[in-house]
């Protein structure tokens, strides 16, 4: 790189520092290959998600989260394909309902199932979790529960993760006029009481969606489980938005927005190659928090009776359900407790672990 | 005009509006500056901080829309307020580029070194299959002497002086015929400084490009510019060649620039007199009337309150703005 060329010019303009012409080459020593290669500091390359993921290992409480939740996820999915018994059925031994197979404790069988299993020799699925007052088996409802919160938090937190990253960075990027309206209107939906529009419009759903749905698929969601879905996607956005339209405003101040500018990148690939990969940790963390919440709500909304309808469950109407026999038979309120719990925790914690390994700025 | 130049910039002005209460006031960040450039001509901007230099170089990018003005490239108009001419400017991204002024902000920290320097390439589409595209890449590292290895890399990886021989291969991407080198220099140390001006030189003489080169540091610009033009709170103040300006500054700006110039010879520094101008800056939103240099030139009469001076050439290209000298 430096030829005698570039030595005489960098006299000329370090005159003002050093005067060179009193120095000669007998007074300076050529490094040698050795000394050259001291002066590498190759550190190895990493990507942004590589240096995210090996800080995120080192974290115990989120490598504890991402442990619990996929073995949850790999119960709800495997229990039942084991457990014969189905979360709407009451209990059947030989084709004949058990009417006295309500109520039962963990582990116990009815009297019938136990005359079936001495008659034929043969051992029956024992209930886990007992059975409920309608004598269904309990353990196969909270797995249900289970899987009908997790897709509702899921697909919930996906819903306002797409309506507020499209909403958010337009607004933010357009700024101006643009983003002046777009922001009065998220102002006005922030404002808006949620519980009473959620109540309001589950009220109003479940009428009008009621024809719409019917003979689909998406009957057996039922219209409850629809409305939740839509009250999110029209309300939670919201916070999201904002969110990612103030990282969008202070990452689109950077000079190599203005450089991609210079070279005449489009709009839209500006918003997806410079400015979105630059909120990535944010719109992840974010995410990841949002499903806890979202469980929580259709918890509480299960609890006052607006989440799904029978006879599938989840576990907020598991929980409601066991309200009325809380003292004889707690365990039914305590399991599903335990279970929103853990999910909720685990979710929390690992959302944290993502921020910490993520958030950091490239170093 | 002839069109022998081949950037012209007649009058430009630009104005940002400051809420102010319910009122909008224009900054005046650049206020009717006329300069042109030769093909192959490096022409310095130099003024103190704020006084507009950066503003100039981004709104001749178009990177901001001017108020007033006319900008012509290579004989054709870009821009004029008056016949409300304002040409698309996707074309012309590959002609005129940009080199930014901090090294660690203008290049995304998401993106190797391969896809900062390719994407002036995929946007021009100037490549028909990726081998071409990784070719054209590692040829441009290697113009700015940066190693191929160094290519699968994030720009935190590499040293000031690194990271702006990135930002210069990624304007060269398009073969532009004119950069604006925005300060190209002021973030790095000195000794890299001289790297990356020895670089542009090169650059220069081998590919023909012109520059504008914006800095506040008059050593520098001296030694790389064919031309200098001082600005002062946006307005052009003097356009002189880079010699005789250093030799025979008129404007009493300029002379006072020139003197805070460190002298390298203690000997001689002892007996020159720095010229130490009073006062502060006056703020563009609240320009004064006539020369914005009055309230600080201790040559300012009356005149000098009641009107602009015009640049008027003083013999050998030498253009200056002002009444008394």
């Amino acid at each position: 790189m430096q030829s005698d060329n570039t030595v005489y010019r960098r006299r000329q303009l370090l005159s003002s520092q050093i005067d060179l012409s009193k120095f000669n080459d007998k007074n300076f020593e050529k490094a040698t290959e050795d000394e050259k290669r001291q002066q590498d500091v190759m550190g190895e390359s990493t990507t942004f998600l590589k240096d995210g993921l090996r800080r995120l290992r080192k974290n115990p409480l989120a490598m504890g989260s991402i442990c619990v939740l996929l073995l949850i996820v790999a119960i709800i999915i495997v229990a039942p394909h084991i457990c014969p018994y189905s979360y709407s059925q009451i209990i059947t031994v030989n084709g004949v309902r058990d009417k006295r197979a309500t109520n039962l404790g963990p582990m116990e069988f009815s009297k019938l199932e136990m005359d079936y299993m001495e008659e034929t020799g043969e051992k029956l699925f024992p209930h886990l979790l007992g059975t409920d007052s309608l004598g269904r088996d309990y353990f196969i409802r909270v797995i249900y529960g289970t899987r009908v919160s997790l897709s509702v938090g899921i697909v919930a937190a996906i819903m306002v993760l797409i309506i507020g990253l499209i909403y958010g960075s337009i607004s933010g990027y357009f700024g101006g006029m643009v983003d002046m309206i777009m922001m009065r209107i998220v102002d006005v939906i922030y404002s808006l009481p949620d519980m009473l529009i959620i109540i309001l419009l589950s009220v109003v759903l479940k009428e009008t969606l009621q024809p719409a749905i019917a003979g689909t698929a998406l009957a057996k969601l039922g219209t409850n489980m629809i409305s939740i879905f839509i009250v999110f996607a029209l309300l939670y956005w919201v916070g999201m938005a904002r969110l990612i339209r103030g990282q969008i405003l202070s990452i689109k101040n950077n000079e190599y927005v203005l450089a991609a500018k210079a070279i005449g990148t489009k709009d839209g690939r500006i918003l997806r190659k410079h400015i979105l990969p630059n909120c990535l940790s944010v719109i992840i963390i974010t995410t990841a928090l949002q499903v806890p919440s979202a469980i929580f709500t259709e918890s509480y909304l299960s609890f006052l009776g607006l989440g799904v309808s029978a006879p599938l469950t989840s576990l907020g109407s598991l929980a409601n359900d066991a309200r009325g026999a809380m003292q004889s038979y707690p365990i039914r309120l305590v399991v599903p407790a335990i279970v929103i719990c853990l999910i909720v925790l685990a979710l929390n914690l690992l959302g944290d672990g993502l921020r910490d390994a993520f958030d950091s700025k490239l170093n | 005009m002839s069109s022998e130049y081949l950037l012209e910039v007649e009058h430009l002005k630009q104005y940002f509006p400051v809420q102010q209460g319910f009122k909008k006031i224009p900054l005046k960040a650049v206020d009717d500056i006329s300069f042109a450039i030769k093909p192959g001509e490096t022409l310095g901007l130099v003024g103190e901080s704020g006084c507009g230099k950066t503003t100039v170089g981004r709104s001749l990018l178009r990177l901001y829309q001017p108020t007033a003005g006319k900008i012509t490239f290579e004989g054709e108009v870009l821009f004029d307020s008056e016949n409300k001419i304002d040409v698309d400017m996707l074309p012309y991204r590959k002609k005129m580029q940009m080199v930014f002024q901090d090294p660690y902000s203008s290049l995304n920290p998401r993106m190797t070194v391969e896809d900062i320097i390719g994407e002036p390439l995929d946007v021009h589409h100037l490549y028909s299959t990726k081998a071409e595209r990784r070719e054209k890449v590692l040829s441009l590292m290697e113009t700015v002497g940066l190693n191929a290895e160094h290519a699968m890399r994030y720009a935190h990886e590499f040293s000031g002086g690194q990271r702006q021989r990135i930002g210069i291969a990624r304007a060269l991407a398009v073969n532009p015929k004119f950069i604006v080198c925005d300060e190209a220099v002021s973030a790095l140390d000195v000794s890299i400084q001289a790297q990356v001006i020895n670089m542009f030189e090169e650059l220069q003489e081998k590919l023909g490009v012109a520059y504008l080169f914006i800095a506040h540091d008059l050593l520098v610009v001296h030694h790389i510019s064919d031309r200098i033009a001082v600005m002062y709170l946006g307005h052009m103040m003097e356009i002189a060649d880079a010699d005789e300006l250093n030799d025979n500054p008129l404007h009493p700006y300029t002379l006072s620039l020139l003197s805070a110039v460190p002298i390298p010879d203690p000997e001689t520094a002892r007996h020159s007199k720095r010229i130490i101008l009073e006062g502060d800056v006056p703020s563009p939103m609240h320009m004064p009337s006539g020369c914005p240099f009055r309230t600080r030139c201790r040559y300012a009469t009356e005149k000098c309150a009641a009107e602009m001076p015009e640049l008027t050439d003083r013999g050998n290209g030498h253009l200056v703005a002002c009444w008394n000298r």
